[in-house]
């Protein structure tokens, strides 16, 4: 049995190359791991191994030859004990995988629908006689923390100062008392290590709550949270999970400056493999932390430190948990569409209210999830009122509204009856004196000033 | 000839003055014939497995990146040896070894490697990426040392479940710079967690050598500040590997922290496939090779202990038998449906309970 020696291919991209040099002769005996040639590519010099064992028995292509192609047989090896009777000058089979039964790629058509998860249920309906309580975005995070904790003792949560200080931002107060230190985990400034350190437990089936003091800090850490929580899922065959939630304040706070103001809003909703949430409501806030614990999947949970201290209603009920994907409509209307989440939507209920003044009923989506995108919902609306302003405090340049606008315009094209308008954040690093932040920022009257636009008024 | 590197002569001297267990004087006991002729298989495994690997990468049946383990085998085997099922393993890009020394089937690692439906990943990991949850490996990680966080997170997720369980946790000599090594060392001390640290110092990171790298080429010193105890071990030695690793993960499952191993070993081939490896001098791999290969120093011990040719040369047999048919497995196995490209995005939410 003779075995041939290919022309091997070196690099990713190397499709011939030059025998340079042979560093046996015919008759010699190889083992595996000696060098018997040497090979230029465009690139480098590089040698050959034999893998297989035996004597030379023919040596295909001279030394020196150019142009050698991958997979062409250069040499033949005898097993032990064969004579080197005449050598075969067998063609060079071509090494092709064995195809599926694929279609081979077609002129790309139509783009492949991407698969967001099935159709997502609406709010559950509330129980007759539900009672609400008052309560702030930050007692509602808290609370949805503790019950989940609760209820499964592989929930924990860790970041800095979320044990002993009881959160920088005071989310996490009373989490230590009840559950003590083993689940209520103060880390070091560590933001990279902590990040990745959380993922750990998550692939080994815990549910780990990692807070970030803010979303700023997260940068440190964003590969921790891309290449490791969002991609091993897929990169694993579906055999490894990530079910961590990263949460933490986003978006521009107040004359913090450049570094400490920034929504990170479409940077993480760009990433196959990550639910983006981002809540402007109390309830909404817990009913979605909780669903968001209770995910298989890495979750980011974009919080408002801002809206941290603002009061909402919030059913009294044990157990409350929303749908993460979809949108609610926080307000009824039919002249124009707004589509805003998270702090965004206080500059659209003041629009709204100075609208309704001037006689434009505007109708408010909050995104509530950013990925996946409720767009059914937006789609719906857009056919409705025939117009769509989008409001966030992201930059303009490839932002939610940017994705919105992309999408709505192919499913809706022949609704629109004007052009749809962004209300961003403007496209500049946030300014700290106290006028140019408010400049830089959107504002009620940026949106006032977009829907008459967008209403030819 | 069997002969301990020059460079790696093992310290006795754990680096960190905590109570490192010291290292007695007298060598640890030789190894029974049974060990060696387990660690002979499973390293022979492991070059020829490469071997091949590189053979399939040379006629274009592995795509893109291919880093091959020829050299350092007894790193995994010698550490595998001592580890106990229900310890996790994590390692970085240069992985095929550890998942073949974890137990996972080579057709399914080679079947990775081409892209195929039988592979670990289904095809859709390659050869960085690929995960076994039933033998606890938890990959095949392609950033440099973002495994060493995950790797601490599974130790700190065996302290949260109060189990026995530690992680082993492998970098090469080039992570070992990477800031999140130290961030993951501080927190692995500060909350006593059960992580062996292994670094694999093949004495370059891509073509940089260790002394142009670090400021401090004795790796196992760089717990030192964080009091985490680290030594230097033989790394092509499998018994030498086992036998620290043996210390070290009985300190970590006696609930006393982290403990670095700093592995001495070599790399043959290149970085990867694409590298031709000329910024080191030929005679230096050529004198590895000869005087410190892994299996070569086995295989010698086995044969002066009375071990027959013959009975060596039909292990050789049985191994290429594997190889082979996971080799034709990894061919004849199918490309991924294309309906696989949209699976596995994200789990499914779980219904029950939910």
């Amino acid at each position: 049995m003779t075995t041939n020696i290919l022309m091997p291919a070196l690099s990713p991209t190397m499709e011939e190359g030059t025998l340079a040099k042979w560093l046996v002769k015919e008759g010699d005996e190889v083992r595996s791991g000696d060098v018997i040639a040497e090979i230029e590519t465009d690139k480098a010099t590089m040698e050959v191994e034999a893998v297989d064992e035996g004597r030379i028995v023919k040596l295909v292509v001279p030394a020196g030859t150019e142009n050698v192609k991958v997979n062409a047989v250069i040499a033949v090896i005898a097993g032990e004990g064969e004579s080197a009777g005449a050598a075969p000058a067998p063609s060079a089979p071509a090494a092709k995988p064995a195809k599926s039964e694929a279609t081979p790629a077609a002129a790309p058509a139509k783009p492949a629908p991407a698969p967001e998860p099935v159709a997502t249920p609406a709010d559950p309906d509330l129980p007759e006689g539900t009672e609400f309580v008052s309560q702030t975005v930050r007692e509602a995070l808290r609370d949805a923390m503790a019950e989940e904790m609760r209820r499964d003792k592989n929930v924990f949560v860790m970041g800095e100062e979320v044990a002993e200080y009881q959160g920088a931002y005071k989310v996490t107060q009373g989490l230590l008392e009840e559950f003590g230190p083993a689940r209520v985990v103060d880390t070091p400034i560590t933001d990279h290590g902590f990040a990745g350190l959380g993922v750990g437990p998550a692939l080994a089936g815990l549910r780990p709550i990692v807070e970030f003091m803010t979303f700023n800090f997260a940068m440190q850490a964003i590969d921790q949270i891309i290449n490791s929580a969002a991609k091993t899922h897929y990169m694993s065959g579906g055999q490894m999970h990530s079910p961590i939630v990263f949460r933490g304040p986003n978006g521009p706070a107040s004359r913090v400056g450049a570094q400490h103001s920034q929504d990170y809003a479409s940077w993480y909703a760009h990433i196959p493999g990550l639910i983006v949430i981002a809540p402007y409501s109390a309830a909404d806030a817990k009913g979605l932390l909780k669903a968001a614990i209770r995910n298989p999947n890495p979750v980011i949970f974009l919080e408002n430190e801002i809206l941290y201290g603002k009061s909402f209603d919030v059913p009294k009920l044990d157990d409350y948990v929303l749908p993460i994907g979809k949108a609610r409509i926080l307000k009824v209307g039919k002249d124009v569409t707004l589509v805003s989440h998270s702090h965004g939507l206080t500059y659209c209920l003041e629009a709204a209210a100075k609208l309704a003044e001037e006689g434009i009923d505007a109708e408010i989506i909050d995104l509530r999830t950013l990925r996946p995108l409720d767009i059914d919902t937006i789609v719906a609306s857009v056919k409705k009122t025939n117009r769509l302003v989008t409001v966030e405090e992201t930059w303009p340049v490839c932002g939610i509204g940017a994705e919105i606008a992309a999408r709505v315009q192919a499913d809706a094209f022949d609704w629109l009856d004007a052009p749809i308008l962004r209300v961003t954040q403007k496209d500049v690093p946030m300014p700290y004196a106290a006028n140019l932040e408010k400049l830089a920022l959107p504002s009620a009257d940026d949106v006032v000033q977009a829907v008459k636009a967008v209403c030819y008024r | 000839m069997a002969k301990k590197p020059a460079r790696t002569s093992p310290s006795s001297k754990p680096a960190a003055k905590k109570a490192a267990p010291k290292k007695k004087a007298d060598s640890p006991a030789a190894p029974s014939r049974a060990d060696d002729l387990k660690a002979y298989r499973e390293m022979l495994l492991i070059r020829r497995f490469e071997e091949k690997a590189g053979q399939m990468y040379g006629m274009g049946l592995i795509g893109g990146f291919c880093h091959l383990y020829i050299g350092q085998e007894a790193v995994i085997v010698g550490v595998m040896g001592a580890a106990k099922p229900g310890d996790q393993i994590i390692t970085g890009y240069r992985d095929h070894g550890h998942m073949l020394a974890c137990g996972m089937d080579p057709k399914g690692v080679m079947a990775e490697l081409t892209g195929r439906s039988g592979g670990y990943s289904r095809g859709k990991g390659g050869s960085m990426h690929m995960f076994s949850v039933e033998k606890a490996f938890y990959g095949g990680h392609g950033i440099v040392g973002a495994q060493v966080p995950l790797g601490t997170g599974l130790a700190f997720a065996n302290k949260y479940r109060g189990n026995d369980n530690v992680s082993l946790t492998f970098f090469g000599d080039g992570a070992a710079n990477q800031g999140q090594v130290y961030e993951s060392f501080n927190m692995a001390e500060l909350w006593t967690l059960p992580v062996v640290y292994v670094i694999e110092n093949n004495q370059y990171a891509m073509g940089t050598s260790i002394a142009r790298a670090s400021a401090q080429t004795n790796l196992s010193k760089r717990g030192v500040s964080f009091n985490i105890p680290g030594e230097q071990v033989d790394g092509m030695d499998v018994h030498a590997v086992q036998t620290a690793a043996d210390k070290a993960i009985t300190w970590c499952r006696a609930g006393k922290g982290p403990y670095i191993l700093e592995m001495m070993t070599y790399r043959y081939r290149g970085h990867s496939m694409s590298d031709p490896a000329k910024y080191r001098a030929k005679e230096e791999v050529n004198k590895m090779r000869a005087e410190h290969d892994p299996i070569e120093q086995v295989r010698h011990r086995l044969l002066e202990g009375g071990t027959s040719e013959d009975e060596l040369k039909e292990i050789d047999k049985e191994i290429r038998a594997v190889v082979a048919e996971a080799a034709e497995f990894a061919q004849a196995s199918p490309e991924p449906d294309p309906k696989e490209l949209w699976t596995d995005v994200l789990s499914p939410v779980a219904v029950a309970g939910a």
